[in-house]
């Protein structure tokens, strides 16, 4: 499915206001984390606003496609997603990681019933699209819906995704698109410092996966693999999607201490301009 | 039930009947397995359904989360392995993936209890009972024989809540019969007396160590016998009916003590009836090799250690 520039455009400008109220967010909550967030903007809007079937009036549509986010410490691009989707009130996200809030510091089912999963500890979101995808298969549903699985890098330290990647290779389970967030850091430092995961096309590959390699910036190359991948009947496909963590605030940018704080009001507040202006190229505003 | 030739029957295998069961009942029954499709009674299922049935290999971690995305899609999954793997070594996953996201599989651990025997302490799970019953949702269902085994695996499906059912691999005393009635979260007397002066609550295969306990004891001290096959949720009326009857309570279980059944008997009775207690397991120690007869006697959980802590405890 070809794109129009204007759809870009209006994708752009969407994953924009997804930036500014996950800086919003934490700004209120004076906690969790701000890299990962950013850097997934793009990814979040284009599955929202372009890719995924869904129905914000009817969350529990059972054709949905389903989306399991695993490293459930990205959750402020989710909820602010959510938010722009119209699942949830824009009012509401201030109240991230509040005592009774919905929005809870890791995704929480049992807080908002929309949510697939509930997700934190990470290696496991991945083995919960497998179960999602045999399930389809069993039930001759696998060309009804597809199921969207949300990697980190710094998750792939763990066995369990191995397991269940292995699990889906096995199983030729086409009906799963995996993303990965390439974006190179995790809590410690850099991925390739902490545990080396190159070349991690080549492990892809080896576990019978079809593997799409992208900017995870660029609008149309994200609508190009999700389009892509469905194209695919032979094997489950991962795109890896490489990204800036921090993306869109320049300060943030590519610095793995930006992993698990939230920005402090004065960084907030720059954060907020330099979002608003588009990195200053509208002069006329917040001078 | 106590002649020298009463009929032995692995638990495990009424489990294995009961899933072929609970398959025929609910066609969103499903059973998922870590390379142990035969020791854990699972062929019986995948032979009767093969399209029901997934083999994820040796990956207990991702057993239990694929079962966690298989219920998200109206699935009941049943995953099989040994106790140590499942629950043992797949704990958080079972924890996050299935009970704090509120899905309801039933976990079915293999080979629990020192009665393994000759496979050694590495394979014997003594601790399953204390890690699965303190997470919230839970159910934790331990057998006394292979028929209860299969009334539970049968009852289980039917619910809509997480589930460990725990399993013995040896060949065990059946004890009860097809017409003795199962109900999760109901204990009941098996070995009744007037006037009792000590009340045993006994879970899973150790129950028959109690009753022949009860028997050879039975025209000096007065015992009544309670089989608690649920562990949680706990029958607290029967409990504190028999702690109130006999003011003296020893509990039975092939499990460490700390954290098993007897603890939690002792949650509830320090709470609505303190009565003196003894309590029968292995003591915090690690289990080895050997006849499932002579773990037994070491770690002295059989009929003669449940004699003298009776004798002990009447003192």
């Amino acid at each position: 499915m070809d794109i129009t520039d204007e759809k870009v455009i209006e994708l752009e400008e969407k994953a924009n206001q997804i930036r500014l109220s996950i800086i919003e967010m934490l700004l209120e909550a004076k906690s969790g984390h701000t890299a990962g967030p950013l850097g997934m903007a793009d990814i979040f809007t284009t599955l929202f606003f372009h890719t995924i079937r869904h129905n914000p009036k009817k969350p529990d549509w059972p054709e949905r496609d389903r989306l399991v986010l695993s490293n459930g410490h990205i959750c402020p691009v989710y909820y602010s997603t959510l938010a722009h989707a119209g699942y949830i009130p824009l009012a509401e996200l201030k109240t991230l990681r509040k005592f009774g809030s919905r929005l809870q510091g890791h995704p929480h089912r049992d807080f908002l019933s929309i949510l697939e999963t509930s997700s934190g500890p990470l290696g496991s979101g991945l083995s919960q699209a497998v179960g999602m995808a045999l399930a389809d298969r069993m039930d001759a549903k696998e060309d009804k819906r597809r199921i969207y699985s949300l990697l980190s890098d710094g998750e792939h330290d763990e066995g369990q995704l191995w397991e269940a990647a292995m699990l889906a290779g096995k199983n030729k389970l086409r009906n799963i698109t995996a993303v990965v967030d390439r974006n190179n850091i995790q809590i410690d430092g850099f991925t390739e410092d902490i545990m080396p995961l190159e070349s991690l096309s080549e492990r892809w590959k080896a576990w019978n996966w079809h593997v799409i390699e992208i900017d995870g910036h660029n609008i149309r190359e994200i609508v190009d693999a999700f389009e892509k991948a469905k194209a695919i009947y032979e094997k489950p496909t991962v795109i890896i999607a490489h990204t800036i963590p921090g993306k869109g605030v320049k300060e943030f940018e590519r610095d793995y201490r930006w992993h698990g704080k939230p920005p402090n009001v004065e960084e907030g507040k720059m954060a907020i301009a330099e979002l608003r202006t588009l990195g200053g190229k509208i002069k006329s505003e917040h001078q | 039930m106590f002649d020298e030739k009463v009929e032995q029957v692995p638990i495990r295998k009424g489990f294995g009947e009961g899933l072929v069961q609970a398959g025929e009942e609910d066609p969103q029954v499903v059973v998922l397995c870590a390379d142990l499709t035969e020791s854990s009674q699972a062929l019986y299922f995948k032979e009767k359904f093969p399209n029901r049935f997934v083999e994820v290999g040796v990956a207990e971690q991702n057993l239990a989360s694929v079962a966690s995305g298989m219920a998200a899609m109206g699935k009941i999954p049943f995953i099989t392995s040994y106790a140590m793997f499942s629950p043992g070594r797949n704990w958080e996953q079972i924890r996050t993936t299935i009970a704090y996201n509120n899905r309801p599989v039933k976990i079915a651990g293999s080979h629990a209890g020192i009665s393994v025997g000759p496979d050694g302490g590495t394979h014997q799970a003594i601790e399953d009972i204390a890690i699965t019953r303190v997470i919230p949702r839970m159910v934790v269902i331990s057998p006394c024989d292979a028929l209860e085994a299969h009334k539970a695996t049968v009852a289980a499906a039917k619910t809509d809540t997480p589930v460990y059912i725990r399993l013995a691999r040896e060949k065990t005393p059946v004890m009860t019969t097809d017409a003795t009635p199962f109900e999760i979260g109901k204990a009941q007397i098996f070995w009744k007396s007037d006037k009792p002066q000590v009340g045993i609550i006994a879970t899973g295969a150790l129950l028959h160590q109690a009753l022949r306990a009860a028997k050879e004891l039975q025209d000096k001290i007065n015992i009544e016998v309670l089989n608690l096959s649920t562990i949680k949720p706990l029958d607290e009326k029967a409990i504190i009916d028999l702690a109130k009857k006999a003011g003296r309570i020893i509990t039975v279980e092939e499990h460490q003590i700390r954290g098993g059944m007897g603890s939690a008997v002792a949650e509830c009775l320090a709470k609505h009836s303190p009565v003196p207690m003894r309590f029968i397991g292995v003591d915090d120690q690690f289990g080895q090799s050997g006849t499932p007869e002579e773990l037994i006697e070491h770690y002295g959980m059989g009929k003669k250690a449940i004699i003298e802590a009776v004798k002990d405890l009447i003192k």
